[in-house]
């Protein structure tokens, strides 16, 4: 893998390509359906901001393998569940579910799974909007041995190894011109 | 992103950024308000004191239930019933108050400037929920959201505010969030309720014949005549008031065009405004009650942080 050199202390690796992430997403939309044939009774759940990045090209890519056509996805916006309000402010999403979640099968979809706790407040919020049948989570990123709590993911894109001084950053095209996840 | 003031006294200290925020943030909460579970846990652990020592309906239930949708701990402290009918002073009630852990305080007084009193003395969050004749800034933002959903932007909007200028807090707010954000204002009113000097003073313009200034504008907001603040009669009676003053069907329907009519409530009916007014299809009076839950909540939950 490619190491480029930054400054005396700091380093990017690259993770995963452009290309690794196109592959991954096929890989992850064929595991999902594996699970969820047609995906009948089941819906798609991308978590708002840098998960919907994930979430829309994994639904298109479902879109594309099904006949039916037939996808249902919805954009989850966390911010007022989260647990720390009072130390760092978050600019509130718009929250998009225009179907009933009851009794359904719901993939949550996130790029990079840390400490968990952006889980845990997105299955608080989920719960409000009616009670699933049962909760997935599909992540891109898995940064194992860092969790806070006892939450793991279903679908994983790749997991890596890091310290908790290190950050995982994701960039993708529409935003940011560039498709690649490092480690710095 | 966060506010750029740790309590919220007036609109006249808000950028128009902090104004952008709290009008994006409450169309958020605007859509938690359509969700069959109403409430989210945002301030699970922030406990906030309403403390009314002026008298209030819709101000009162709309802070409560906002704050109760936040998740967060309430207490209500209304003037009589309570020690301050016994002479204790504002800094001391407050004081007792906080020393049993409350983190924001919601106050109406009908002294202007006691919110800015009481934030140079107390470490809590202040939200002022309408102070004498000064201020009633979370009217403002919910006027001001209620228009944006209406019309889009608040710039280049032309807004005529009717009626009991001098002695509203309502206009003052108003007249600040919307010079701000780049709209139009015209006031609108008998003269002896217009402050001399305040075309100058705040850059409006200043009409006394509310036709004309009707015809001028996309919305008018129509304040209520304040009897209780008025200390001398002003103007003859209310009847007169209404004759030439007051908004009637048939005005409405000689401007040849539509526009919208708001009013904070609550409505002295037959007075600024006639009753099919009121309840006609021009009005969004009811809507601006429903915007002010979710504007609470933004604000509510943008002072929240404070520990940084």
């Amino acid at each position: 893998m490619k190491t480029v050199f930054l400054s005396k202390i700091q380093y990017v690796k690259t993770i995963l390509t452009e290309q690794q992430i196109a592959l991954i997403v096929k890989r992850l939309a064929q595991q999902i359906l594996e699970n969820h044939l047609e995906l009948k009774d089941t819906v798609i759940i991308g978590l708002q901001p840098r998960g919907v990045f994930v979430s829309d090209r994994l639904v298109k890519e479902l879109r594309s393998l099904l006949t039916s056509n037939h996808v249902q996805y919805g954009k989850l916006d966390i911010t007022f569940y989260r647990d720390d309000v009072r130390k760092e402010l978050h600019v509130a999403n718009k929250t998009d579910i225009p179907f009933s979640i009851e009794n359904k099968n719901v993939i949550l979809i996130d790029d990079v799974l840390y400490t968990g706790r952006t889980t845990r407040a997105a299955l608080d919020a989920l719960l409000d909007f009616g009670r699933p049948a049962k909760v997935e989570l599909c992540v891109l990123i898995d940064r194992r041995f860092s969790r806070e709590f006892p939450i793991q993911s279903d679908y994983t894109g790749k997991s890596i190894d890091t310290f908790i001084s290190q950050k995982v950053k994701v960039y993708w095209k529409e935003r940011d011109g560039r498709e690649v996840v490092e480690l710095i | 992103m966060k506010l750029s003031t740790k309590n919220l006294l007036g609109i006249k200290d808000l950028t128009p950024e902090d104004i952008q925020l709290i009008l994006s943030t409450a169309s958020q909460f605007k859509d938690v308000l359509q969700r069959p579970v109403k409430k989210v846990p945002s301030l699970r652990d922030v406990t906030i004191v309403n403390l009314f020592y002026e008298n209030s309906t819709r101000t009162r239930i709309s802070f409560e239930l906002a704050e109760k949708r936040l998740s967060a701990d309430t207490v209500n402290f209304t003037v009589s019933g309570s020690s301050a009918a016994k002479g204790e002073t504002l800094l001391d009630t407050v004081n007792n108050i906080l020393s049993m852990k409350v983190d924001m305080v919601v106050m109406r007084h009908s002294a202007s400037g006691a919110p800015h009193f009481l934030a140079k003395h107390i470490p809590a969050a202040i939200v002022n929920a309408g102070d004498g004749i000064n201020e009633h800034p979370t009217q403002a933002l919910l006027d001001a959201f209620s228009m944006t959903e209406k019309f889009g932007s608040l710039k280049g909007l032309k807004v005529a505010i009717i009626g009991d200028i001098m002695h509203s807090r309502v206009a003052l707010s108003n007249i600040y969030l919307l010079t701000k954000m780049g709209a139009d204002i015209t006031v609108a009113g008998p003269p002896t309720l217009i402050p001399k000097y305040i075309a100058e003073a705040l850059n409006v313009k200043v009409e006394y014949n509310v036709k004309k200034a009707l015809q001028w504008c996309d919305v008018a907001n129509v304040l209520r005549i304040q009897l209780e603040r008025q200390n001398q009669p002003l103007f003859s009676s209310l009847r007169e008031y209404n004759q030439a003053y007051g908004i009637s069907r048939q005005l409405l329907e000689s401007l040849g065009k539509d526009i919208v009519i708001m009013h904070p409530g609550p409505i002295n009916r037959g007075v600024e405004l006639d009753s099919d007014v009121a309840d006609g299809p021009f009005s969004i009076i009811l809507n601006q009650v429903e915007n002010g839950v979710a504007v609470r909540m933004a604000v509510l939950y943008l002072l929240a942080n404070r520990e940084n």
